[in-house]
């Protein structure tokens, strides 16, 4: 608790320009307890960050499979060189978000949106955005470890190979792996197969892939689900250490990783249709000591989910 | 009779446990089964073991007597001159077609369907069809051969003394014969690379094409080439097809010295060797068991290619 927590604006109250706010748009407080229990609805409480500090603004979005709404309707903002979790059940949608983040659901056969993820203003699913370029600003973790299977040096120099990369290779290789944190590791074997390593390693040399692109944002899809506690310990840290140059946004099922990694995080549930709203985001601390929401609070006691 | 103490009653439990453990009761129907299943694989196995044995009984010592003469003899009318030269050059023939137009006409449109048509009635319509396609009797193909290749177009693919029943006939014939094989092994062998590869690369910004050269094609190269080349093993095997296009049987000059004259001219295949000798008189039966020899040889060395090849190219992911 030691960190300082933002201030919290209520409605009418004058806010430090430099922190973030917390716009409360519906007057969910207001309500009796026996109110906040009958209705699980929306309750749309947003944070609002100072422009400069916006890397995505998500104005409305709703994903597609099909005729299925996996995520519905969200808005919210995601701030600049900070950690921000999403947490929420299974099947919430929270993945299905987070690609939508690099347009990475263009892929799946289906799969559409509506609404707007403006990334430092510019509509990713505009006309005319070209997607390759979207996901080499916008880098992904993946939720199993999926090197290629190819020499831990190709694995890390694949993508600065396509973005036509004319620099000297080794150096950014050997500099891309130092700051996953896994140089030390590898520095003698940099011709064994990404995919002889161990998962933990695994997941570290696919961190070192992403950032040897030197992207803007690095998306991670529950990075550590398969990792045991030591290594996920590892990648945290990591994820600690990245945004310093990195905005980070990471969906985790896992309370205590949001909890202990993240700067902000978003809790998301699903509706009876079983597509994913959000429910509410705030700073970490905020979140996790007092929800603003009685849906939030359940689910970080383990009363639901 | 009342059980007195604890301890006796834990005696008998632990008699009872050891008398279940122990018992060893014979579970006679696995027994049976699995002697079923080993009657079955000798007999299989004797199967063929009995059919190699007489095949090369009967060959090998007319190949040892001829040696290399018979693998270069031409067909002639008598057995001791007649030989598999014009037959093995000819199905060498058939499977340089089989290479150089189902190989990439094949691999090309399996990863189209796979990496990048979008999932439409059309291209399901597409799958069925080269599905089915591939369960044709080959006899089919002979006779498009023989309506496209051999009538419709004959006087180009096979003018003058040909008669359009020229080497392009079967080798165009055998081609699209195996086509639909070849795209089903290299579809599937494409499938089989993992998505999470595919989204691994798009994830640091490459494009379709650098997904598909430097990844999903390298590791999808193994099993392409297994089904690829036991598609030419096809081929190279395919007998009725090239009965109907013009295989010639009994006996031809060649009097060609360049490549088009070669393709435009006659041809014969080993196994349309094999037919035609099987029904001539008994003083040939020397010389088909010894080309029944070469075929299996040649099979085996382009099976033994494949497997080469698959592990050579193998990846783990």
């Amino acid at each position: 608790m030691a960190t300082k927590a933002p201030d919290i604006a209520r409605p009418g109250e004058q806010t430090d320009s430099q922190g973030p706010t917390i716009r409360i748009v519906a007057t969910e407080t207001d309500m009796t307890e026996a109110e906040r229990v009958a209705t699980p609805a929306p309750t749309s409480v947003a944070l609002d960050f100072a422009d400069d500090q916006v890397v995505f603004e998500l104005d409305g979005l709703s994903c597609f499979y099909g005729g299925f709404r996996a995520v519905n309707e969200i808005s919210l903002e995601v701030p600049k060189n900070k950690i921000t979790a999403f947490i929420g059940p299974s099947g919430c949608g929270k993945s299905t978000l987070l690609r939508s983040f690099n347009r990475m659901n263009d892929l799946i056969e289906g799969a559409h949106v509506t609404g707007h993820v403006r990334y430092h203003g510019v509509d990713l699913y505009a006309d005319g955005v070209d997607a390759v370029e979207v996901r080499r600003r916008i880098g992904m973790v993946f939720q199993k470890p999926n090197p290629f299977p190819k020499s831990i040096y190709d694995n890390v120099a694949f993508g600065p190979r396509v973005a036509g990369f004319r620099g000297n290779m080794d150096e950014l290789v050997e500099q891309s792996l130092r700051r996953a944190a896994i140089w030390d590791e590898v520095k003698d074997k940099l011709k064994a197969p990404g995919t002889a390593l161990s998962g933990g390693q695994q997941q570290r040399l696919c961190i070192a892939r992403a950032i040897a692109v030197e992207p803007d944002v690095i998306l991670m899809d529950e990075p550590c689900s398969s990792l045991d506690p030591i290594a996920t310990l590892k990648i945290e840290e990591l994820m600690r250490e990245l945004k310093e140059n990195f905005t980070i946004v990471i969906v985790t099922h896992n309370m205590q990783q949001a909890a202990r990694a993240s700067d902000y995080t978003a809790f998301l549930t699903m509706g009876e249709d079983r597509g994913g709203y959000l429910v509410e985001m705030a700073p970490t601390q905020e979140l996790f000591t007092r929800p603003a929401n009685r849906l939030t609070e359940d689910y970080i006691t383990g009363r639901f989910g | 009779m009342a059980v007195s103490t604890p301890r006796a009653q834990a005696l008998i439990s632990a008699a009872v446990v050891r008398r279940s453990l122990e018992g060893g009761r014979t579970d006679w129907r696995s027994i049976g089964f699995e002697s079923l299943l080993v009657a079955l694989l000798i007999l299989t196995l004797g199967i063929l073991a009995w059919l190699l044995t007489v095949v090369f009984v009967n060959g090998v010592p007319v190949l040892a007597e001829r040696g290399t003469d018979f693998l270069t003899s031409p067909l002639a009318a008598r057995p001791e001159e007649a030989g598999v030269g014009q037959a093995i050059a000819g199905s060498l023939w058939l499977m340089a077609f089989v290479v150089l137009l189902s190989f990439p006409l094949g691999i090309g449109a399996a990863v189209y369907l796979e990496e990048y048509a979008r999932d439409s009635w059309f291209t399901r319509l597409i799958n069925t069809v080269v599905r089915n396609l591939a369960g044709v009797p080959s006899i089919v193909y002979g006779l498009l051969g023989l309506a496209v290749f051999v009538v419709a177009l004959g006087d180009v693919l096979g003018p003058g003394s040909a008669s359009g029943r020229s080497l392009f006939a079967g080798g165009l014939t055998m081609a699209i014969l195996v086509l639909p094989i070849v795209i089903i092994t290299s579809g599937e062998a494409l499938r089989a690379v993992p998505g999470s590869i595919r989204e691994a690369a798009f994830g640091v910004g490459a494009t379709r094409w650098e997904v598909v050269r430097s990844h999903v094609l390298p590791y999808a190269a193994p099993g392409i080439f297994t089904g690829t080349i036991l598609s030419m093993a096809r081929a190279f095997g395919e007998t009725a097809p090239l009965i109907l296009v013009g295989a010639v049987i009994g006996g031809f000059n060649v009097e060609y010295d360049n490549v088009i004259g070669t393709l435009q001219g006659r041809y014969t295949a080993l196994p349309t060797t094999v037919y035609d000798w099987a029904r001539k008189p008994p003083a040939f039966s020397g010389n088909v068991y010894a080309a029944i020899v070469v075929l299996i040889v040649v099979l085996l060395l382009v099976n033994a290619l494949a497997i080469y090849l698959r592990n050579r190219f193998d990846r783990r992911w």
